[in-house]
């Protein structure tokens, strides 16, 4: 029987209780990739050997009865925007293609101190910036549930990864729903924390004010699980939040009676798809029988916010991705110009088209004469959408709606069209211009593919959010439906 | 409000990209149509509202000034494209 049936908990009682050897679940991980990955993609660097080592090293550990981290032996996909010290981190970039971080980030040496086993690097849109996964140089990650769709961006390869069952958990980011929404197309778990919940040191950098590291997993328990193991303080980071960590895992009663749900009616109106609106309505309905009540409400600069964050994201990526220049690491093209040309060509060679874009963009909102009109109106509108929600909080416990219009859509659909991409992102970009926290769990199918629900937090109560989203799902089995590969 | 070629031009020259013709076609094209679309914030009255630069209310960090054990010339070189004598090698700026 597979081990991929069960929850992470279980996972660490059965590796206690020796049911279960850390090297049998590596293997498992290990060869569900080699059966699966020619399909899915979703893999770009491996670490065969290295997780071999570790869950030897591990098993070891747990013979000698030393001390276990929370994450003991479970295997784990990274998001390859995490630099991992040793291991290739290409951020799906050709720019990266041979890049070895001399160093770990935070969440990566988190990870490692919880005692989880790093199985490999997963497939993304180049440095973060898609919504589809098909801006990869390494090739587009394909959606579990119909191979010929996309599974969203940019975390695709680690909400595929999670669907395809080829690992146990996955580490994504999410700077305008980057983990929401692929866990809304590939019907797993995806949580962003809040801003400065969890470390962004040693995460490349898009947009810093809006980047922020989450887990993506099977279950909400298991998402709990992962979130207390990478939350905290980290004095190398400046924006980390020093905020005491909550037992997130005692969250997650089932008690939902008389907790306040907003839904806002902009959520649901047009743009929507009718299929995604009723499987939401009928989400809605469930959390009604367990003694929740819903209103409607309105959040009304919502219209503004893919606007805002395509300016504000831009302009940080301009300015983030300058850095690339072909002389301390990455690509160089050095075709005997001077040094000028050497950036302009390296840059020009290394970069895939959608960052060329998002550079170009943001140069240009930030030049002379354009700043004021495009980013520091972009931040003021920021403020307005932020104030939104401050105001439906102080009446609500929770915002609710689906997380993404649509179901998956076909590869290859909207490439030629970019605004119409980025719009596939307005139900997640408000909750990143706020900072504040959201889950989007498996709500139902459309026509065979997965719909997610999006549950939205106040600032740093991820355990109102998980517990919303778990009370939901013992209530339902659409987290327990895998895609047949 | 519509941008040129020639705007694309001075944009990648800021940028350090050198775009193709095609490119340059295809940026023109698609940068009208996403600022076309941001413009819909022009419209929207934001007159005393502050802006947001950061959503948490923090203040630089600051640490104490000690010494600490640095990188290594060879972790400092570990992905450098082209070095020579423990520096990072580019091409001459003058010459």
């Amino acid at each position: 029987m597979s081990l991929f049936q069960y929850r992470l908990s279980e996972l660490h009682n059965m590796l206690h209780a020796g049911q279960a050897s850390v090297s049998e679940l590596t293997e498992e991980s290990l060869s569900a990739i080699a059966r699966l990955d020619d399909k899915v993609n979703a893999f770009l660097t491996l670490n065969e050997e290295g997780a071999r080592a570790d869950a030897r090293a591990l098993d070891d550990k747990l013979a000698s009865g030393a001390s276990r981290g929370l994450l003991f032996g479970l295997p784990v996909g990274v998001k390859d925007n995490i630099v991992t010290k040793g291991l290739r981190t290409t951020c799906a970039s050709r720019f990266l293609d041979n890049y070895q971080p001399i160093y770990d980030a935070t969440v990566a040496a988190k990870l490692r101190q919880a005692d989880a086993v790093t199985i490999g690097k997963l497939n993304m849109d180049e440095f973060a910036m898609g919504g589809s996964n098909e801006n990869s140089a390494y090739g587009p990650v394909r959606n579990p549930w119909d191979l010929e769709r996309v599974p969203g961006g940019s975390s695709g390869g680690s909400a595929a990864a999670v669907a395809a069952g080829e690992v146990f958990f996955a580490l994504g980011s999410d700077t305008g729903g980057s983990i929401r929404q692929p866990a809304s197309y590939c019907g797993v778990v995806g949580l962003k924390p809040t801003y400065g919940l969890v470390s962004r040191y040693g995460l490349v950098a898009f947009a810093s004010s809006l980047d922020q590291i989450g887990p993506l997993t099977r279950t909400v328990e298991d998402s709990a699980y992962v979130l207390q193991a990478i939350a905290g303080y980290d004095a190398q980071d400046s924006t980390s939040a020093k905020v005491d960590i909550p037992d997130y895992l005692s969250a997650l009663t089932g008690d939902i009676k008389g907790l306040r749900i907003a839904v806002p009616k902009e959520y649901l109106g047009e743009g929507v798809d009718a299929s995604v609106r009723e499987t939401v309505l009928s989400a809605l309905k469930v959390l009604e029988e367990l003694g929740a009540v819903w209103e409607e409400v309105s959040l009304p600069h919502t219209e503004y916010a893919v606007a805002t964050y395509y300016l504000l994201a831009s302009s940080e990526a301009s300015s983030n991705l300058a850095r690339f220049d072909g002389v301390r690491y990455g690509v160089r093209v050095d075709e005997g110009g001077g040094l000028l040309d050497l950036y302009l060509n390296s840059r020009s060679r290394g970069f895939g088209p959608e960052v060329k874009r998002r550079i170009m963009l943001g140069t240009y909102a930030l030049s002379s004469g354009y700043y004021d009109a495009y980013y520091l109106k972009a931040q003021k509108v920021r403020t307005l959408i932020k104030q939104d929600f401050d105001e439906v909080f102080k009446k609500y416990d929770v915002v609710i709606g689906p997380t993404a219009p649509t179901t998956a859509f076909k590869l290859g659909s909207q490439t030629e069209d970019p605004l119409t991409m980025y719009l596939n992102d307005i139900l997640t970009i408000p909750v990143n211009l706020a900072g504040i926290p959201a889950v989007s769990i498996p709500c139902g199918f459309a026509e065979g593919l997965p719909v997610g629900l999006q549950i939205i937090g106040k600032e740093f109560d991820e355990s109102t959010v998980l517990r919303v989203a778990h009370a939901y799902e013992q209530h339902t089995d659409y987290h327990k439906q895998r895609p047949q590969l | 409000m519509s941008i040129t070629v020639k705007d694309v031009q001075h944009v990648a020259r800021l940028a350090r990209l050198h775009l193709s013709p095609e490119e340059e076609a295809m940026f023109t094209e698609q940068m009208n149509a996403i600022l076309q679309y941001a413009e819909k914030l022009s419209g929207l009255n934001t007159e005393g509202v502050q802006p947001t630069t950061h959503v948490l209310h923090v203040s630089n960090v600051m640490r104490e000034d000690v010494v600490k054990e640095s990188l290594s010339l060879e972790e400092a070189l570990l992905n450098a494209p082209e070095e020579e004598d423990g520096q990072f090698k580019v091409p001459a700026v003058l010459e």
